[in-house]
């Protein structure tokens, strides 16, 4: 059995565990200018500090350490660090160049930590992360030309590309779209993973990865930062043939919930969510306790929403434990056929 | 799971086996419309975006855009429109068609939209390998597929050269590509007919019968085209090209045709085509007659201009008069068939547009205001003549806005139904009744937040607010909005209404917390316009306003010395006094199934029979019994008329399927414990997996009438007696927002509302419909029940289905539990809003009860101590158990 078929089999027993947030844990170890710099790149020409993705580079203790937490806390998947290692994004720090070697890295460092905690009875899997992309493809930047756009289809996908490459290399099992809030920025990522899966993989005999797809729905309006309802936006990515499709990010688990019960009811294959532990406080932390996330999972999960739950922004290990916890008795959704 | 094509823009489109036509709009599209290729040429941009709004605001599903032209750099173009429309949400709410005979220009229209589009089109006319490479390019960008009628020989032109090409195609397509086959779509090419050419005669023909066969043959394919194209050779003659075009597609449709390019505000309704035309068209298209073409040619000039004019001549002499006259008497009589002719003379003759607003629109509105007021007039005439206001209105709007007048109207009146509420009928009749009365109506729909009303009663500057509700939790939101209003300041006055609000509740409730300004009750659309006046005159409103403080106060006055002498028992008594019924000598019948039994689709026409007419009239404020309010001296003229309106509309729905009925039955061993009823998982009834909590009557009781409760009708546990209980959901107001939208593009509340009437009247039709079953056949203890219509509006049957929220389950909230245990959501498409109102609106749920002394009783006045004790057995706490019942509590709280 090959890992595709592994994770399809494994989310048809039991509700699967994705990992936590990662910069809120990589925040607690208060890093400056000079940690994310390491050696390697101690006389970068502009400031590092907040680059979170090059620390797999700089600081892979760190990152290796975390993703170890959330292995121990009981997560099946954890994704890898490198959320904004696209070149469009990485050229805010002149980092462009080595995007796909940030991939690699990200990857093989997840890879190898996901191997440390796997066993026959509980394998583990490695998440390719493709992050949102910083600029968006169908919203305007300039006020008097409604028809403008930052960044074109065929940048996303020369960029997304690039990155998918790297995270196959790095030994990532699926390829998770995440954070979408511009589904057409998500379309050009489906393309380019389709177009790299059918070059690099299928036309040498080996099988495609499984792909998951989770978007954000910005606020109460219910849309995506792109205007699109719930079902709207599953329509738009269906093509994908997804093994999960999910939502993460922006909301708590209280406002989430409609929207994830409103996908589980459209969707054809799994459903995974990952909330943040509820919304910023004026201080900008996210207040929602281990305890009181996993119960709104629970429930979720009792509502036969879920097959694959993790934690977005403000939730750590110990959010992750308890959710996993919560849930372990409980069947995952039945998946429509 | 339904396989579906699953379109979007932002929002979803999915069409279904069962989808109603699809209209695709053609009108963006430079090859068809002259006037969007000068505007595409100039680059007006604007008004282009305009051209495409119009079209969604007509009914168009799906947006066609076509840039092929040869003097426009189309792929250049393409993308420029394809990204301003994606920021304008009322236009890129739909799917888009990306149309072109050029691969580049549909490959970077694709790249510019988020949602799931179409291509139109690709076909195997450069053979296979550019078929397969473009269609491949197609799934993996995310859209589905028009495939053109069209191979490396040609065009098809044949039914069977049509269908060998589009099974070649499918077969490639699904067997090769792998292309989802609910994402195919054929267009098997519509030519032009009554050419003249003989071999052009069967054309129509051919393309109906190659979609019957591909429908049958070809699953999940759909079937589309370009629909003008038949009429070519008409035109210049457009009544005749659109009675082609209705003709056309009303057999296309029947033999499957799925969607259609088409002008989707200009389809004449095929049964509303002149006879003799529509039989001539007919001959031509079905290619009936050798002399068809000649014999329609013969009657073409005819119909040049409005074929309909003709026909009643007779009628007519009020054209004659002069222009303002026309206007009144349009309004008076609500006939819209003239309506912007006559608006555009009499705006030439005035100085400015508002001015015909001003004048003889207002004055046309004030008598029809006279006449509804002295009772001369009914509600549904003047819904009629309202629509006749808002044609002209929007008739004149351009040349308002050219202008930037702004006219005097009456007052702003901002009218919402509240958070957690759908219903908007009465809310709808009061806005179009204040409407007629020159006041401008600020509607924000349903479902409206608190903090959404005040936000925009501000933002919009209004000068009164109304509200409206049905159900009995809509009544804590007014109380919470006035509240607010009172918290933040917002001073205007209040306008409550709709079926559960009272003058009492007004007084009690939401008086109290406004004082600002005033709260009114009205209790009907009549009402509301002398409320609004009296409100907003500078001169009458002190006065008006003490006389309703004085009233309220007397209400609760009156109230608090009632509630006092009203006796009631102790729960523990009450519960004493159940009804004592003998199960030992009683086995309850056991359902023919346990678990849930879905019905989808339901036939329409079985449940027209079982319509209740009276509530239809009162819906329309106007009163009487059915049948004898057709006879009533007062109402019984306007009345038939009503009544064959809404008949011929009945008729349109069941036949063209404008509702679709869907609903969900379930049957559960179940036993009474004290007030709770047990539902247990199996016939072992070891696993309770719901309990159903219900609420006992505490008056106290005179001689040896009980103190009702729903659970006593349950065999109690300790009986030994296995009793069962059943739960029912069903609907039939599935898509009906389609066709409201249609009309409300239309200005036409009229049918709009009296959609919304049929379709609840219908959805009370499908329960007692499916009581009837449940009875003979489900739960089969009345097998051999014959009763008419008017003994099943009486009840004379045995068993009930109490609907929670309704006066024997008071309570709301147990529909969450009846959701839980029915789960309509999945099985019949239907939900509860935070409130528990349900969607669609048209829809009743409730339980069923089949013990032979089921009866029907309302709880009222129930005292603390058996809220407390509810409160504790449904595991709430005592303060939201009491906001959900306060409706029904007998004390203050």
């Amino acid at each position: 059995m090959n890992k595709s078929e592994q994770l399809k089999s494994l989310m048809a027993e039991r509700i699967l565990i994705l990992d936590g947030a990662m910069g809120t844990m990589i925040q607690r170890h208060k890093l400056e200018e000079e940690d994310y710099r390491g050696e390697r790149f101690a006389d970068w020409e502009s400031p590092l500090k907040g680059m979170n993705d090059l620390l797999v580079l700089s600081q892979p203790d760190i990152i290796a350490g975390i993703h170890r937490e959330y292995l121990d806390a009981g997560a099946d998947i954890i994704e890898t660090n490198n959320f904004n290692a696209t070149a469009s994004d990485l050229a805010r720090y002149n980092l462009q160049d080595y995007a796909y070697e940030l991939n690699v890295a990200a990857a093989k460092l997840a890879r190898g930590c996901a191997d440390e905690f796997s066993t026959d009875d509980k394998p583990r899997f490695v998440a390719g992360v493709l992050g949102p992309n910083q600029k968006t493809a169908s919203v305007s930047v300039d006020v008097n030309d409604p028809g403008a756009r930052a960044i074109s289809f065929n940048e996303l996908v020369e960029d997304y590309s690039l990155a998918t490459r790297g995270l196959i290399e790095g030994g990532a099992d699926i390829i998770l779209i995440e954070t979408i809030f511009d589904t057409l920025n998500a379309k050009a990522a489906v393309f380019a993973v389709k177009t790299v899966f059918e070059q690099d993989l299928t036309s040498q005999g080996k099988v495609e990865l499984p792909i998951m797809l989770s978007g954000t729905i910005t606020d109460a309006s219910g849309r995506t930062l792109t205007g699109q309802v719930t079902e709207a936006f599953y329509n738009s990515l269906r093509h994908a043939k997804p093994v999960s499709v999910g939502l993460n990010c922006a909301l708590g688990p209280d406002d989430l919930r409609q929207y994830v019960a409103e996908l589980s009811r459209v969707a054809e294959g799994c459903v995974s969510a990952h909330p943040n532990a509820g919304l910023p406080n004026e201080l900008g932390e996210y207040d929602l306790t281990p305890g009181e996330m996993a119960e709104h999972i629970e429930e979720w999960a009792q509502s036969g929403f879920l097959n694959i739950v993790g934690g977005c922004c403000g939730s750590s290990p110990d959010h992750i434990r308890a959710i996993a916890n919560a849930v372990a008795n409980i069947q995952p959704r039945a998946i429509k056929s | 799971m339904n396989i579906s094509m699953r379109l979007s823009g932002l929002e979803p489109f999915n069409i279904a086996d069962d989808t109603l036509f699809v209209n695709v709009g053609e009108r963006t599209n430079v090859t068809g419309s002259a006037r969007f290729k000068k505007l595409i040429k100039e680059e007006d941009y604007e008004a282009a975006l305009e051209v495409a709004r119009q079209q969604v605001e007509a009914g168009a599903q799906v947006i066609d855009v076509n840039m092929d032209e040869g003097l426009i750099d189309a792929e250049r173009v393409m993308v420029t429109f394809l990204n301003l429309m994606a920021s304008e949400p009322d236009i890129s709410r739909v799917p888009v068609m990306i149309d072109s005979s050029k691969w580049e220009v549909i490959e970077a229209g694709l790249k510019c939209i988020q949602g799931k589009g179409i291509v139109n089109s690709i076909s195997l006319k450069e053979g296979e390998e550019k078929f397969i490479e473009h269609a491949k390019l197609v799934m993996r960008y995310g859209a589905a597929v028009v495939v053109m009628a069209f191979d490396e020989k040609g065009q098809a032109d044949t039914k069977d050269r049509k269908i060998e090409i589009c099974t070649r195609a499918y077969n490639v397509l699904t067997e090769v590509v792998g292309f989802p086959p609910e994402d195919i779509i054929f267009d098997p090419n519509i030519f032009a007919i009554a050419t003249g050419i003989d071999e052009h005669n069967n054309y129509a023909v051919d393309f109906i019968e190659a979609t019957r066969e591909i429908k049958r043959t070809l699953p999940h394919a759909k079937v589309s085209g370009g629909v003008s194209n038949v009429s070519f050779s008409f035109r210049g003659n457009n009544p005749v090209r659109e009675a082609i075009h209705s003709v056309f597609l009303y057999h296309a449709i029947n033999a499957g045709m799925d969607m259609g390019i088409v002008n989707a505000g200009q389809l004449a309704i095929y049964e509303d085509l002149p006879k003799d035309l529509r039989d001539k068209v007919e001959a031509v298209v079905l290619n009936t007659s050798d002399t068809g073409t000649e014999d329609l040619l013969a009657i073409a000039n005819d119909y040049l201009g409005d074929g309909k004019q003709k026909e009643n001549t007779q009628d007519l002499e009020w054209r004659s008069w002069e222009v303002n006259k026309r206007l009144a008497h349009a309004l008076v009589k609500g006939i819209t068939e003239f309506i912007e002719v006559d608006t555009e003379e009499s705006r030439l003759a005035a100085e400015k547009p508002l001015h015909v607003i001003e004048g003889p629109l207002m004055d046309g509105m004030n008598v029809v205001g006279d006449l509804f007021g002295s009772g001369k007039m009914f509600l549904p005439q003047v819904v009629k003549s309202a629509r006749v206001m808002k044609k002209a209105v929007a008739y004149l709007m351009p040349y308002i806005e050219e202008e930037k007048e702004v006219g005097d109207t009456n007052g702003r009146i901002l009218m919402a139904t509240v958070k957690g509420d759908v219903h908007d009928i009465g809310k709808n009749i009061v806005g179009v009744v204040l409407q007629c009365n020159n006041y401008e109506v600020v509607d924000l729909g349903v479902m409206v937040p608190a903090e959404t009303i005040l936000k925009e009663a501000i933002a919009h500057n209004c000068d009164l607010i109304g509200l409206s509700g049905l159900i009995t939790p809509s009544l804590d939101e007014m109380v919470y909005l006035a509240k607010e209003m009172e918290r933040q300041g917002v001073e205007m006055p209040l306008m409550i209404g709709g079926a559960t609000t009272s003058k009492v509740h007004t007084a009690l409730k939401i008086e109290p917390n406004l004082l600002k300004d005033q709260v009114v009750h009205v209790p009907d659309a009549s009402r509301a316009v002398g409320v609004a006046q009296n409100l907003l005159s500078q001169t009458n409103k002190a006065g008006f306003v003490n006389g309703v403080r004085d009233e309220y106060e007397r209400i609760r006055v009156e109230r608090a010395k009632h509630g006092k002498v009203h006796k009631t028992a102790e729960i523990k008594k009450a519960r004493a006094n159940k009804v004592a019924l003998d199960w030992s000598a009683f086995t309850p019948d056991k359902p023919r199934f346990l678990g849930l039994k879905n019905f989808d689709n339901y036939d329409l026409a079985k449940l027209v029979e079982r319509i209740d007419w009276t509530p239809f009239f009162s819906a329309w404020e106007l009163a009487g019994r059915y049948p004898r309010i057709l006879e009533d001296k007062v109402v019984g003229e306007e009345a038939s008329k009503l009544f064959a309106e809404g008949q011929a509309m009945l008729s349109k729905i069941v036949e063209e399927k404008w509702l679709e009925a869907r609903g969900v039955i379930g049957f559960f061993p179940a036993n009474s414990v004290g007030d709770d009823i047990e539902v247990y998982a199996d016939e072992s009834r070891e696993q309770v997996v719901h309990t159903l909590h219900n609420l006992r009557q505490q008056d106290l009781k005179k001689g040896t009438q009980p103190n009702y409760c729903l659970s006593d009708y349950i065999a109690p546990k300790d009986s030994g007696k296995a009793d069962y209980i059943g739960g029912f959901a069903v609907t039939a107001g599935h898509k009906i927002e389609a066709k409201i939208a249609e009309f409300e593009a239309q200005h036409d509340d009229y049918q709009s509302i009296m959609l919304k009437v049929l379709a609840d009247r219908l959805a009370e039709a499908f329960a007692e419909h499916m009581h009837e079953r449940v009875r003979k056949e489900f739960w089969a203890y009345e097998e051999d029940e014959e009763l008419d219509n008017d003994s099943l509006i009486r009840e004379r049957y045995r068993g009930i289905r109490p609907a929670p929220g309704y006066p024997a389950c008071p309570d709301h909230t147990e529909k969450a539990t009846l959701w839980e245990m029915l789960k309509p959501d999945e099985n019949a498409g239907m939900s509860i809003t935070e409130s528990f109102a349900m969607l669609p609106t048209a829809a009743v749920s409730g339980w069923y009860y089949a013990h032979p002394n089921s009866r029907y009783f309302s709880v009222t006045r129930i005292q603390q101590d058996q809220v407390i004790d509810y409160a504790e057995r449904k595991g709430l706490d005592l303060m939201s158990t009491e906001r959900w019942l306060a409706p029904i509590l007998g004390y203050d709280v």
